[in-house]
């Protein structure tokens, strides 16, 4: 391949559209679509007794009240379990409608749709449900001591026991030098992207066909759910994602009860449905995550060397399990990080409680799991006085290690196997870039103002790009246009102009004739779905091996025209020539051209590929045997296993003991996704992770009180960062190709968030001298702490020699 | 997310506001910035049957500032006090506090005395109107009645204003001689509502002591408190004068809630280091103006 372009800081090519508003978002289509609008249970745990709707039948304009009991066929069934997994052992779904009980705030029990939204709304009110008020489950400890179940028939509350180990930890912790245990606490935040989730129907009945918009992460698996659930034949429902305003994982999950209700109610009225979610929707009936207590026990050496690591996680699931046991699979597996510890068991309870469904957010379980490697190492360089940062060199993986074999199963059911990395030098380029030697300095200074400074550093290594497949369909058309789709989707991560970028590479075309097109069935078929840092990977290789496909038949066919060797031809600025022969070439146009015999000439273009324009070869058909016509290929790239991409943080924050205000004085990040393929793209996925890492240290909590109400559902009271809050970051690259795919590229779309609460965590500590036992923090509950009687903790600096004992 | 259904009118003149009022009876509401009314209508936490729009009556947006003070009209944004020099001349604290008012873009439309009317303790103008000892103008189908601001502000979102009447102007006092002002607040978020904040005018004697310290704060009450420092500090010569004494008699006086932000205690933090951070201030500025 060319490399122009690949590599390149290419300006992302969506943003002029974007930021003009000339996007088109899910609430920007069907202006003359009916509404629906939701009545959802305002207690987290209650039997539904009866649903009386007489005095909304009266309000003008209302078309349709559906209840579960409206609900035939499939629909009627629970929601499918999306990936099952032999420990998921008491897997639980909602159904589209409460059939009986609700089990969280939020949940929906009926659907109204009227001529417009202010109607539906009006009629939702005035529906009267009666309840059956039951005993409400929150948090992992009150699913764990299942005073009270969610589920009648899970009695213990615990959806699935996940357990991986790599030998036997108990013989291992009884052989270490050293050890400690210690408990702590992650809370609740969420994906809370700009645009809610969102889907529009529109039913053909003459054609007796669907189309549906949903702002959705997996359009493809949408289709088939929504074939399923109707009972309808694939070939008769296209699903499309229009533009995206943020997905973060939340609108992975599918089907989503709104992405069938809505079809469902297109077709029985006969005329476009749109629903669009509000923001206190999102709030209390889409996903959240995060929440876990970690139950740590560590054995180590004089010198700080892991030997022996055992870890309990409390998972809290939520209400239901309808994505499986992925994250608490990710936290589980991902754990270690950069890590060589001989021997590793990890065990997960995943349990129910009264809340919303808990369901990958952005690093999906993988910030959870760095916390809880993160707090092991710097205990265990506080217990020995060794410097944080030298304790964790201690333990790193090195170099000549890769591939690295786990011996444990990652989310994707493949071998958990490193493919390469070099950890050592990814945390010396750290230290430089937040001069971590030269911190005393800093501090000193800083407490002469009054203020207190602390430093912390988490690096972490992510699995990203698992299959199993995707595909792309690279096309040039007669005017020299470019096609790619895939059925892969786009949520603003910078899809156009990155595979156009890898198209462009291969084919040797200007970048502006490339238009991408992503999540649309009609155009696209098969995919999986964004997830898991996994488009430039997966999608990306797929782009590249499409166009190498097209690049193949344009230079046959240009061979016969221009007399040469394939292996002789080049194409450059969207022109075939023989390489060091001026004035042999043919636009690539023409080849599309050539590429499709035509009777018919219906433009000047065209007219070069038609019967009788030139002297053909008697002797063969007009298309090949095994060939067929147009200039277009399409391939799919099926990984064999995931890559691991890495990176670490550190941040400086300074403390204000006056008000215990917390402010991030720097924030370093060196990052390693392998071979960039546009490193301005790349920093930016950087940035947005680091604002919601940010986020979720310092301000997002899910404020759940014991009734399982929850009550900051707002942007008012949920705290997610404003630009105000978050800090400017330095970027550091580093670049260990993947050998697992022909780019070398590592996943990058979560890297950024991951190590945000294990690195901040660790610098409050050391600002503040006290024990951080839960994330996020604030300053009202850091002032509790530095009052409190938790345990003082002392950092050793760099130039403390070694070990005490 | 979609408000009830209620009735709109826009008169443009005051008899015409109160004539609507007057008519509609208690479900009408006055709708000036929207910057609070319309969130709560969107949500149904509020449905009022009619919004009486004030945008349209003329005179109602003019800033004018005099010797004696600054009186600001129902429809002077934020962002025009903010940026009024004079009213910052008379009344310092007028530009000080609305440069904590949320940000720029409902600054731009939300009202000054829109957000007084509204009557929110976490209010920055509703404190500044306490602090100056200011008043409000009420406009009834009786005449125009001057209201104090220990009068007017009766509990959170309540005022002692009720049937037809509409607030026309507040008037801020100007900052005595020998006086210096300063305003702080701490927001989880910039630009959030306030978990603390203080407003503090200090005057100094003609030997540049202390005379009077007093502060006013957000979010720490039910309705703005105005608490007067002044014994901690009487007499000290402003340059050596025991502003964390100040603060520390102010956390005493304080009596907050908690809330999912911030704890009761950590409030009396808040008011102790805010109030001895902006005496400081204010003490530097008075003996500025003591010169």
């Amino acid at each position: 391949m060319t490399t122009k372009f690949f590599g390149e800081p290419v300006r992302r090519r969506e943003d002029a559209r974007l930021i003009i508003g000339q996007g088109r978002y899910l609430d920007d289509i069907g202006s003359g679509a009916y509404a629906a609008a939701f009545v959802r249970s305002p207690y987290a745990h209650a039997r539904v007794l009866d649903i009386d709707v007489s005095a909304a039948m009266d309000v003008e304009g209302l078309l349709a009240i559906y209840t579960y009991e409206d609900l035939t066929g499939p629909l009627a069934e629970p929601l499918p379990v999306l990936i099952p997994h032999p420990q998921l052992t008491a897997p639980r779904t909602g159904y589209p409608l409460v059939k009986d009980v609700a089990q969280h705030v939020g949940e929906p029990i009926v659907m109204v749709v009227a001529t417009d939204r202010y109607i539906a709304e009006d009629a939702a009110g005035l529906i009267e449900i009666s309840y059956e008020e039951l005993p409400v489950v929150v948090g992992v400890d009150a699913a764990e001591a299942a005073e009270h179940t969610v589920h009648d028939d899970v009695p213990d509350n615990i959806a699935a026991r996940h357990h991986q180990e790599t030998g036997d930890v108990e013989a291992a912790l009884a052989a270490s030098a050293h050890t400690f245990s210690f408990t702590q606490y992650f809370e609740r935040s969420a994906s809370m992207p700009m645009e809610g989730k969102g889907v529009h129907a529109r039913w053909d009945d003459a054609d007796s066909s669907l189309r549906v918009y949903s702002s959705t992460q997996a359009s493809t698996s949408v289709r088939a759910a929504i074939a399923a659930k109707l009972e309808l034949s694939m070939e008769k429902v296209e699903v499309i994602a229009p533009d995206v305003g943020g997905g973060f994982g939340v609108k992975i999950v599918h089907p989503w009860p709104e992405e069938l209700l809505v079809p469902m109610a297109a077709r029985r009225l006969g005329h476009e449905v749109k629903w669009t979610e509000d923001r206190r929707e999102h709030f209390i009936s889409s996903a959240h995550e995060r929440q876990q207590r970690q139950e740590i026990t560590v054995g180590y050496d004089d010198d700080g060397r892991i030997t022996a690591l055992d870890v309990l996680v409390w998972h809290d699931n939520g209400a239901y399990t309808p994505y499986g046991i992925i994250v608490p699979i990710n936290t589980a597996t991902q754990l270690c990080g950069p890590y060589d510890i001989p021997v590793y068991r990890a065990r997960v309870n995943s349990v129910y409680t009264n809340t919303v469904i808990v369901t990958p957010y952005r690093g999906a379980g993988r910030p959870q799991g760095t916390f809880a490697m993160e707090r092991t190492m710097d205990r265990i360089a506080q217990e020995r006085g060794i410097d944080r940062a030298l304790v964790r060199e201690r333990n790193l993986i090195q170099p000549d290690q890769f591939p690295y074999d786990w011996g444990l199963t990652f989310q994707d059911g493949r071998p958990l196997i490193y493919d390469s990395g070099d950890y050592p030098a990814m945390m010396a380029k750290l230290k430089v870039l937040v001069d971590w030697d030269g911190f005393a300095a800093r501090r000193a200074e800083a407490e002469a103002r009054g203020k207190l400074l602390g430093i912390g550093m988490a690096p972490y290594v992510e699995g990203t790009g698992p299959g199993p497949y995707e595909g792309a369909h690279v096309q040039v058309l007669g005017s020299g246009k470019v096609l790619v789709s895939t059925g892969l989707t786009s949520q603003g991560q910078g899809h156009e102009t990155v595979f156009a970028q890898l198209a462009a590479a291969e084919l040797g075309v200007p970048l502006e004739d490339v238009v991408v097109t992503t999540g649309d069935t009609r155009r696209f078929g098969y995919a999986v779905g964004t997830f898991a840092s996994r488009a430039a990977v997966v999608s990306g290789n797929a782009v590249a091996l499409a166009a190498r496909g097209v690049k193949e038949k344009a230079l046959r066919i240009a061979a016969e025209v221009l007399e040469a060797d394939p292996a002789d031809l080049e194409i450059d600025e969207g022109l075939v020539q023989v390489k060091g022969t001026p004035g042999a070439s043919i636009p690539l146009r023409t080849v599309a051209v050539l590429s499709n015999p035509l009777r018919y000439a219906f433009d000047e273009a065209a007219r070069q590929a038609t019967q009788f324009s030139g002297p053909g070869d008697d002797s063969k058909p007009p298309v090949a045997v095994g060939d067929a016509p147009g200039l277009e290929h399409t391939d799919y790239y099926s990984p064999l296993r995931s890559t691991f991409a890495s990176g670490a943080h550190a941040v400086v924050v300074e403390i204000d003991p006056a008000t215990w205000e917390i402010a991030i004085e720097q924030y370093a990040v060196v990052h390693d996704c392998g071979t960039i393929i546009n490193p301005m793209i790349v920093e930016g996925q950087v940035h947005g992770g680091v604002a919601q890492g940010v986020g979720g240290a310092l301000y997002e909590r899910m404020a759940y009180d014991r009734d399982g109400q929850l009550t900051n559902a707002s942007f008012m009271d949920f705290l997610m960062p404003y630009s105000s809050e978050v800090p400017d970051v330095d970027i550091d690259h580093q670049s260990t190709p993947s050998p697992l795919n022909e780019l070398g590229i590592k996943g990058a779309g979560e890297a950024g968030v991951i190590p945000g609460s294990a690195a901040i965590a660790s610098a409050i500590e050391d600002a503040v001298g006290r024990r951080i036992a839960a994330m996020p923090i604030s300053p009202t509950e850091l002032y509790d702490l530095v009052r409190s009687d938790a345990e003082r903790v002392t950092n050793s600096s760099p130039h403390d020699s070694g070990a005490m004992a | 997310m979609k408000p009830a259904p209620f009735g709109y009118v826009d008169p443009t003149s005051v008899d015409e506001v109160l004539d609507v009022l007057t008519s509609e009876g208690e479900g009408a509401k006055v709708l000036a910035g929207g910057q609070s009314l319309l969130p709560l209508l969107s949500m149904r936490l509020a449905a009022p049957t009619t919004l009486v729009d004030i945008n349209r009556v003329p005179g109602l947006d003019q800033i004018s500032a005099g010797r004696d003070g600054v009186r600001v009209g129902a429809l002077v944004r934020h962002a025009q006090l903010l940026a009024s020099s004079e009213a910052a001349d008379v009344q310092p604290l007028l530009g000080r506090a609305t440069a904590n008012v949320a940000h720029p873009a409902i600054r731009n439309r939300g009202t000054t005395v829109g957000s007084i009317a509204h009557a929110d303790p976490s209010g920055e103008m509703t404190a500044v109107l306490a602090l100056t000892d200011g008043s409000v103008t009420v406009a009834t189908p009786d005449g125009r009645e001057t209201i104090g601001w220990g009068d007017f502000f009766l509990g959170p979102l309540e005022t002692s204003v009720h049937g037809p009447a509409v607030v026309l102007d507040a008037f801020f006092p100007a900052l005595p001689e020998r006086s210096g002002t300063a305003f702080a607040e701490i927001a989880r978020r910039k630009g959030d509502y306030a978990v603390c904040g203080a407003g503090v005018v200090v005057t100094l004697d003609a030997d540049r002591r202390v005379s009077s310290a007093r502060a006013a704060y957000l979010s720490v009450g039910l309705v703005p408190e105005v608490h007067d420092l002044t014994d901690a500090v009487v007499g000290q010569p402003v340059d050596t004068a025991d502003w964390t004494a100040a603060g520390e008699l102010a956390r005493g006086l304080v009596d907050p809630d908690g809330d999912l932000h911030a704890s009761a205690d950590y409030r009396r933090l808040l008011v102790a280091t805010l109030t001895a951070r902006t005496l400081a201030d204010a003490g530097a500025e008075a003996a500025r103006r003591t010169a």
